[in-house]
């Protein structure tokens, strides 16, 4: 479940965009960091330290969006894939050199942890509050993109960039901010998840199959897509681990085949 | 995709720079005997890069799925032997060209109507499948410990792979060269510019009446065949099959290797596992911890400063060569 | 330091020089990248740890060299292509190291066909060692700590359930509890095997939690996973189910229990090393591993096996004065006796050339606020690998 707001940051750089952004993990990876470090080594409140990961890790990217990924809006696909590979590769090694190869340990306040009893059935109280806050981003961002001015600018803007900027938009600062929203989604998805996904070094390369599963069935340029997918995707998998757990690793594969022959834009999906 | 890509319009015959490679192969097999390990692992990704750019480069299909052929030919080579007493490496070299090309046909068949991240997302789907497959299939495959008892007969009755893979340098440089004659052969003839053809504009092939769907089976099939020997190679070579053969990483680590070296040239494939592996070699000989690093460095500088990857770069320093002077500098 | 020494005696035996100034080369091949790329380094500074410390008790002129690679995760091809390189190209006396299993099979043949002895510092799939007659384990096999943990639950639980990472290792820790836990007497109520990529463990646990066992076996390779599954194990609420939650060492390895939290308590494993043992010989090893690398650190299991391993290299190079003959080194090898391991006495059983050593049940506790393996009992001592003693019973299976 917690991949999914890592997933739905994705959607908006990949989806929105159009920019293949593989190195997506390194951003949840610097927000785990850094929610990790301010929970256990700072000592701050839960909600602070979730805010520090968002920001932290959408400023980190405003600096390598401005450095680096700006000069490959008009790049092809593949240099695309290869540039982000790199960028994965070297936040590997920066990973490990600043915080070592151990998970750095992550404690819940106490009003997060045990279980709450919903209609005769035990739930994690933290999962249940990770699916709530996550349906209550989505619902903003979906808002943010659909019905207000800066959504239109940047649908506007990944349509047509020059006519975009020919009626006044400042495509490169709201490019920026776009992706600096993405990142710090990741990295608040990241920070959220770091109790249940620990936060190592490979990171980035463990669950980057998993993003892009979740993007490519949601669609691209959706946000409900990815959420959906998710959820999905999640029970789908829950419940196939639960019932026949032989074949639980198979699953989500032939799910992927499955949809995509069915539907190759993914579910919600405007464009392939 | 890019414009500056060799194809029909080359001219067929064999320039001398194209021996190159060939020479330079021969050269490290006499004057570096000790790196001939590291060499036999470069001679097949280069092959294994060589069916990908036949792919990728040429007719634009985007894959991360490779593997599955790689990790197929390698496992059908090792199960022959380890399980079916099949020794013979030119039997196995044969059933595995065949497995692989068989699942080349039938996954071609049904992915090849997609395109882009969809297609992506299928080759990755299909190889992690067989991922998973070989991992629970521990009778058959040994699963995550391997499979081992893989017995290689001496070639032609003859030659034994020896510790200082002396025999299996030669044997794998043979197989590089037959598949490079015939990807050269493919790539000049008709079927390869209808091949460049489908990639620089699909609609126009469909509009002049092209059997584009069934090219792009063909060329996926023939793909196929040559990452399924490539595997065979591996595993006679190692006598050992283990579950990362398969594993989506490798298709990406390959990708990398060919972009790196430069997409839709030939050469890209040969460049790109050299310079890779040996820098990977290094790197991780002096700093076995942060050599990703390193890595990932070059890798982002090739894409900032050479799009076209090295041999990219090369050309536009040295426009010698008389077919690529035509198109402009390797810019997308 | 010495070179005085060294030139009188050099000078003494100039015919013979080959003899002194001689260096023993080992190539150590283990994982310092990839997913599991902290393992790698545990193995890596308990050897130099040992070379550093005892390189005086060395015959006078003879040097270690130790020659590091990195086959970055279970990547056989990669591992094998090393060994054969340090074989060929470094000219390599002695390998070891290797985390993972299918690295270790695939050098096996180049072992073999090389003469080079190979001593297996953590692998610990049971079959290994016949492999080649040149390998020999100084770690542990999985049936060494399953086997008698399953003899162990019998005793104390009627119903249990095991948890396993779908892997060799893995297979083999299933294998062995249920063999001796039915044997026992006990009942399995079920298994269940988990992908080794497994991010959520909430489904597993739940359908664990529902088949209500009285104990539940885990064994997953040693790392952050064992943190994820205590995890979930205290939030779905099986602990309160009354499940007892018991495995192989593995899943509270001494550098992950600051990460578990409280949840770790009571746990009850078996295994063969604990850095919280208070052997004498262990407490020397943790304060020199301490003083060398910083208060912080802890050695661990991995560390175990390698610094015994080493000890093992030693005492072929003491034996043999510096002169490494492969078979007269196998032949140390099987007759090695070690009673001042940290993990208590071990040897090598001639036979298999596997590990002998004791089993211990332990259980988490608080030790001066902080997570501990304690040590309970000795519950087995100078235990072979159990796998191989079936075997000799029973042949033709595999």
């Amino acid at each position: 479940m917690i991949l999914y707001v890592i997933s739905v940051g994705l959607s908006v750089t990949m989806g929105l965009m159009g920019f293949i952004n593989l190195a997506h993990g390194v951003f949840a990876m610097a927000g785990g960091y850094v929610f990790a470090t301010a929970l256990g080594r700072l000592g701050l409140p839960f909600p602070l330290a979730l805010l520090l990961a968002f920001f932290i890790t959408g400023l980190l990217s405003v600096v390598l969006e401005r450095l680096l990924y700006s000069r490959l809006y008009n790049a092809g696909e593949l240099a695309q894939v290869l540039f982000t590979i790199g960028l994965i590769f070297m936040a590997v090694a920066v990973a490990r050199a600043i915080y070592g190869t151990l998970a750095p340990p992550v404690f819940l306040p106490e009003y997060l942890k045990g279980q709450v009893h919903v209609l005769g059935r035990d739930f994690p109280t933290y999962r249940v509050f990770l699916i709530l806050f996550s349906a209550v981003i989505i619902a903003s961002l979906w808002f943010g993109v659909e019905r207000t001015s800066w959504g239109a600018m940047v649908r506007a803007a990944v349509d047509h960039r020059a006519m975009a900027q020919s009626v006044g938009i400042n495509t490169r600062r709201l490019f920026t901010l776009t992706f600096a929203l993405g990142s710090g989604l990741a990295g608040l998805g990241g920070g959220l998840g770091a109790d249940i996904i620990a936060v190592q070094p490979s990171y980035p390369f463990e669950h980057l199959v998993f993003f892009l599963i979740v993007v490519a069935l949601g669609g691209l340029g959706s946000l409900r897509g990815p959420f959906i997918a998710a959820l999905l995707l999640g029970i789908a998998d829950t419940a196939c681990k639960y019932w026949i757990p032989e074949f639980g690793a198979f699953l989500i594969y032939a799910a992927t085949i499955g949809v995509l022959l069915w539907r190759p834009m993914g579910l919600f999906g405007t464009r392939v | 995709m890019s414009a500056n890509l060799t194809g029909y319009t080359g001219d067929p015959r064999i320039r001398w720079t194209e021996w190159l490679p060939w020479i330079v192969a021969g050269a490290a097999f006499f004057l570096l005997p000790e790196y001939l390990a590291l060499g036999v692992r470069i001679l097949i990704f280069i092959l294994f890069a060589l069916s990908l750019d036949l792919i990728l480069g040429y007719a634009g299909i985007i894959t991360l799925g490779h593997s599955a052929f790689f990790g197929l030919g390698a496992y059908v080579a090792g199960c022959l032997s380890a399980k079916a007493g099949v020794s013979d490496p030119f039997v196995q070299l044969a059933a595995a060209a065949g497995a692989a090309g068989l699942l080349g046909v039938l996954t071609g068949a049904v992915i090849l109507r997609t395109r882009a991240l969809t297609l992506l997302m299928l080759t990755l789907a299909i190889t992690s499948i067989l991922l998973e497959i070989a991992n629970k299939w521990t009778s058959m495959t040994g699963g995550a410990d391997g499979l081992s008892g893989v017995t290689v007969a001496p070639i032609l009755g003859a030659f034994k792979f020896d510790l200082f893979g002396r025999v299996a340098f030669i044997y794998c440089l043979v197989a590089l060269f037959l598949a490079w004659l015939l990807v050269r052969r493919l790539i000049y003839s008709p079927f390869g510019a209808m091949l460049t053809g489908m990639r620089e504009n699909t609609m126009r092939m469909h509009a002049v009446g092209a059997p584009v769907y069934l090219r792009l089976i063909a060329v996926y099939t023939i793909s196929a065949v040559m990452a399924g020997v490539a595997g065979a190679l591996l595993t006679q070579t190692n006598q050992f099959v283990g579950l990362n053969v398969l594993g989506f990483d490798l298709s990406g680590e390959l990708l990398v290797m060919l972009i790196l070296g430069g997409v839709g040239r030939l050469y890209g494939a040969f460049i790109g596992p050299v310079v890779y592996l040996i820098a990977q070699d290094y790197l991780a000989k002096q700093f076995p911890e942060y050599w990703y690093f390193g890595i990932g460095f070059i890798l982002v500088l090739v894409v900032l400063f050479a799009p076209g990857g090295i041999l990219g770069l090369a050309d536009k320093w040295l426009r010698f060569s008389k077919p690529r002077s035509s198109a402009r500098a390797s810019a997308r | 330091m010495r070179i005085s020494r060294v030139a009188i005696v050099a000078a003494l035996a100039l015919a013979s020089s080959a003899a002194f100034a001689q260096t023993i080369k080992i190539g150590f091949i283990t994982s310092y990248s990839g997913l599991n790329g902290n393992l790698g380094p545990y193995m890596e500074r308990a050897v130099r740890l040992y070379i550093k410390l005892h390189e005086k008790e060395l015959p006078p002129g003879v040097k270690i060299e130790l020659i590091t690679r990195d086959d970055t995760g279970p990547n056989p091809d990669k591992a094998k292509q090393l060994a054969q390189e340090l074989v060929v190209r470094e000219k390599v006396n002695l390998l070891a190291g290797v985390v993972f299993t299918p690295n270790a099979m695939a050098m096996a043949p180049i072992a073999t066909e090389a003469k080079v002895p190979f001593v297996i510092m953590n692998a610990g799939t049971a079959v290994i060692t016949t492999r080649s007659p040149y390998i020999a384990r100084t770690s542990f096999t999985l049936w060494q700590s399953s086997y008698p943990l399953g003899q162990w639950a019998a005793k104390k639980f009627k119903t249990a359930y095991t948890l396993v990472s779908d892997f060799g290792p893995g297979h083999d820790a299933e294998e062995g509890f249920t063999k001796a836990f039915t044997a026992g007497g006990g009942k399995m109520l079920g298994n269940v095997r988990v992908p080794l990529q497994n991010p959520d463990w909430a489904a597993y646990m739940q359908r664990v939690k529902d088949a209500k066992p009285d104990t539940l076996m885990v064994f997953i390779p040693a790392g952050k996973t064992a943190t994820a599954v205590m995890k979930n194990f205290s939030e779905l609420g099986l602990d309160k189910a009354g499940i007892k939650l018991i495995g192989p060492g593995d899943i509270t390895t001494d550098e992950e229990l600051p990460n578990m939290g409280d949840v770790a308590l009571g746990v009850t494993t078996m295994f063969h090393y604990s850095a919280a043992a208070d052997r004498p010989a262990n407490k020397a090893f943790v304060a020199a591993w301490k003083k060398e690398y910083g208060a912080g650190e802890t050695p661990n299991f991995l560390s175990a096996g390698s610094w015994d391993g080493t000890a093992m290299i030693f005492e072929a190079i003491k034996q043999q004065k510096g002169k490494l003959n492969p078979d007269k080194t196998m032949e140390v090898f099987k007759h090695w006796k070690f009673a001042d391991s940290p993990r208590g006495p071990i040897s090598i059983d001639p036979e298999t050339r596997d590990i002998v050593q004791n089993e211990y049940l332990r259980e988490v506790r608080k030790v001066g606020g902080q997570l501990a393996n304690v040590e309970l009992e000795t519950f087995a001592t100078a235990l072979k690998d159990p796998w191989k003693e079936l075997q000799k019973n029973a042949p033709a299976k595999k």
